[in-house]
């Protein structure tokens, strides 16, 4: 199946693919119906979705390095597209983005603008300079386009570090996911977690990951948006919500506006116990904030997670496994049309499930009826029992007002199924949608860490000589530490989900966004330049996050650049320096400037060969 | 000026106008919200939408748009892959 003409056989494989999975999904609202438990549901779609993707791991194992570290530059620029919006949309995107959007409204949605516009980047840039390179790593193109092992290492910290930051909120978030669908502990379910994720990626590397992402793309958009759309003709809101929504809009404007959006001091909160990570609806849907400051908090926010995007090195890879320059380019615009299916979606989950909740008129409203009616509900109690949601009668009328429903945000995707009274079939689909979306995104993080390490500091630099087989033992004894050392600091809870997603963009951004772009756009940048550079952005943005961070030294943030958008200072930081020390140093050698000439034209050989 | 150079001066500029229309979507109209959010589009207020769907759709027509021109610069200058490295 995967010998010969693979590549061709592609749509139908991925075709048969998906019905198979529709006629599961169909199997199990037969079983439903028939009297199967929600709990056994739940299961057999988390395992049946996860034995799949351990299943095309298998079949895609391989002894070769460059099927191992670039799948053999033969994915197919539609098929890369889908592989990379499964390695870009998280466990944050799938679950807490209505969620956002549901608490945050307008402002929040700073994040829709930002993780999506960071592919015009990548695209105009970088993706083909780098395809062009033909490398195998990003530390990879910094270190041959430098020169020497510093700047090498350096690159390869900066990845790390932003990698890493990453990957233990998604190994979290399959944590969380497996833990619920499969009834066990999270600290079990990190480990679950992991161990799955790691069958898709050990044997075959990135020709692995891609077709085992490609297969996690078809199960998280179908999990999407299968609920949004039937909620949506459910309850007779329009047929195609995208563009039928309008006037629910504005409809919770007028529900705003009736109910009133109050923000409850931090003391009535502590004083009612409510649970922490619990949030009330506070800040309007669709209403945009008056005034300068917050426009550019708006705007800043856009501009960090933009920016990251086109600096993150899981992402930039995925662009090393065309087979061709053109071909790098057209599938940048593929990925971003398959991220959009569920960015422009994310709203629209929000607005429904937020109205669902709280219109009076409808059947499934809670607000402003008596608290221990709704109490009664199913969804309510068992959300509350699990202290994921929470009542608390600040005014002690016994009705229930916005301002005295709280829930984590992470629960309105997993919820709204139920909310919206679907059957549990839908609940166990988007149980294994989240799985996929984290589970793709860790696998993808993971392999760029663990390539990074085997690739540019064990075989470039500590030993050139290693043959094949033991630079891939290397690899795949990195890729298992670098998990098992995600899982165990993610089964410690450090950090909220996304509080660390957005740093990771930060961190990428301040270290490695202008060495990647001044090396193709810059003749003149040097290597002293590009260290220089790459150790002041890192330092400085780390240091300012560390001032103002409430939980580390949190002094009062300069110019409204608060812990998420520290990327600002370390980026610039590393701009000015990195200017200042190339233009201060010696300007490249004619055989660098020979290679960045021949980086800038699409045609002739790659300046690395195909095997290196 | 050289074959490559000219390439290049064209590549540069289509690199800019992309990224202009980017800025325009990515951060412009976000800087007058409120008053964009007085206008709507589709019954929905004009600034929520352009971050919900709007801007994400300049994007990828953006990237889809780019990524054909610069394909056309690279045939007009006779730098056209031929497969070398497949």
């Amino acid at each position: 199946m995967f010998k010969g003409n693979f590549v061709q056989n592609l749509p139908k494989i991925y075709g048969t693919y998906t019905g198979g999975f529709l006629v599961f999904i169909l199997l199990m609202a037969i079983a439903e119906s028939a009297g199967m438990t929600a709990k056994t549901i739940g299961i057999l779609f988390v395992a049946f979705t996860v034995c799949i993707y351990a299943f095309i791991g298998y079949l895609s194992r391989t002894v070769q390095v460059d099927a191992y570290y670039v799948a053999g530059r033969q994915v197919p620029t539609v098929f890369n597209g889908m592989a990379t919006a499964a390695d870009w949309m998280s466990g944050a995107s799938f679950v807490a983005m209505a969620g956002g959007i549901y608490f945050g409204g307008y402002t929040y949605m700073a994040f829709l603008v930002g993780w999506t516009g960071g592919y015009v980047l990548v695209a105009s840039l970088l993706a083909p300079y780098l395809r062009k390179f033909g490398c195998y790593t990003v530390p990879d193109f910094i270190g041959t386009r430098y020169g020497g092992n510093l700047a090498r290492f350096c690159a390869v910290a900066v990845l790390t570090l932003a990698s890493f930051t990453y990957v233990t909120a998604q190994i979290n978030a399959t944590g969380t996911i497996a833990s619920r669908a499969l009834g066990i502990p999270f600290e079990l379910g990190v480990w679950v977690g992991l161990i799955s994720i790691l069958l898709c990626s050990m044997l075959g590397g990135m020709r692995a990951v891609t077709w085992t992402q490609v297969a996690q793309y078809i199960v998280l958009i179908i999990a999407y948006l299968i609920p949004i759309f039937w909620i949506s003709n459910k309850g007779g809101f329009g047929i195609f919500p995208h563009l039928m929504l309008g006037e629910e809009v504005s409809r919770l404007s007028e529900l705003e506006a009736q109910f009133g959006l109050v923000k409850n001091s931090a003391a009535d909160i502590k004083a009612a116990g409510v649970p922490g990570g619990l949030k009330s609806i506070a800040v309007a849907h669709s209403a945009v904030p008056e005034g300068g400051m917050a426009a550019w908090k708006f705007i800043s926010l856009a501009l960090c997670m933009m920016v990251g995007t086109a600096s993150l090195p899981h992402i930039l890879m995925r662009y090393f496994t065309t087979p061709s320059i053109k071909a790098a380019r057209k599938s940048v615009a593929w990925s971003l049309f398959f991220i959009a299916l569920l960015y422009t979606s994310a709203p629209m989950l929000a607005t429904l499930s937020k109205l669902s909740l709280m219109d009076p008129s409808l059947a499934t409203g809670i607000i402003g009826k008596p608290i221990a009616d709704v109490m009664q509900i199913e969804w309510v109690s068992q959300w509350t029992n699990v202290k994921q949601a929470f009542i608390a009668d600040f005014n002690g009328d016994g009705i229930l007002q916005l301002n005295e429903w709280f829930m984590r945000g992470d629960v309105v995707v997993l919820s709204t199924p139920e909310v919206a009274g679907l059957p549990y079939v839908i609940s166990g689909l988007v149980a294994a949608g989240g799985m996929a979306a984290a589970m793709s995104t860790a696998d993808g993080l993971i392999l760029a860490i663990a390539n990074a390490l085997s690739h540019d500091i064990y075989y470039k630099i500590i030993d050139p000589k290693a043959d094949v087989r033991k630079r891939l033992l290397v690899a795949r004894a990195l890729l298992i530490v670098i998990g098992a050392a995600g899982a165990y600091i993610a089964s410690m809870r450090i950090t909220s989900i996304l509080g660390a997603v957005a740093w990771a963009f930060d961190f990428a951004m301040s270290g490695l966004f202008f060495p990647l772009i001044l090396g193709v756009w810059w003749k003149r940048a040097t290597r002293e330049g590009a260290i220089a550079g790459m150790i002041a952005g890192l330092a400085s943005g780390t240091a300012y996050l560390i001032w103002v961070y409430p939980k580390f030294m949190g002094n009062p943030v300069w110019l409204g650049i608060d812990h998420l958008r520290f990327g600002i200072i370390g980026a610039s930081v590393c701009l000015v320096v990195m200017v200042v020390v190339s233009l201060m140093t010696k300007e490249p050698d004619s055989a660098t400037q020979k290679m960045v000439d021949d980086v800038r034209v699409p045609s002739g050989k790659t300046i690395l060969g195909k095997q290196h | 000026m050289s074959n490559k150079e000219k390439h290049w001066e064209k590549t540069k500029g289509l690199m800019i106008t992309t990224l202009i229309i980017w800025f325009i979507f990515g951060y412009l109209i976000f800087m007058f919200g409120s008053s964009l959010n007085q206008g709507s589009f589709l019954g929905y207020p004009l600034a929520y939408y352009m971050c919900a769907q709007g801007s994400i759709i300049a994007f990828v027509v953006l990237i889809f748009w780019f990524a054909n021109k610069q394909e056309g610069i690279d045939e007009e200058f006779g730098f056209v892959e031929r497969g070398e490295d497949e």
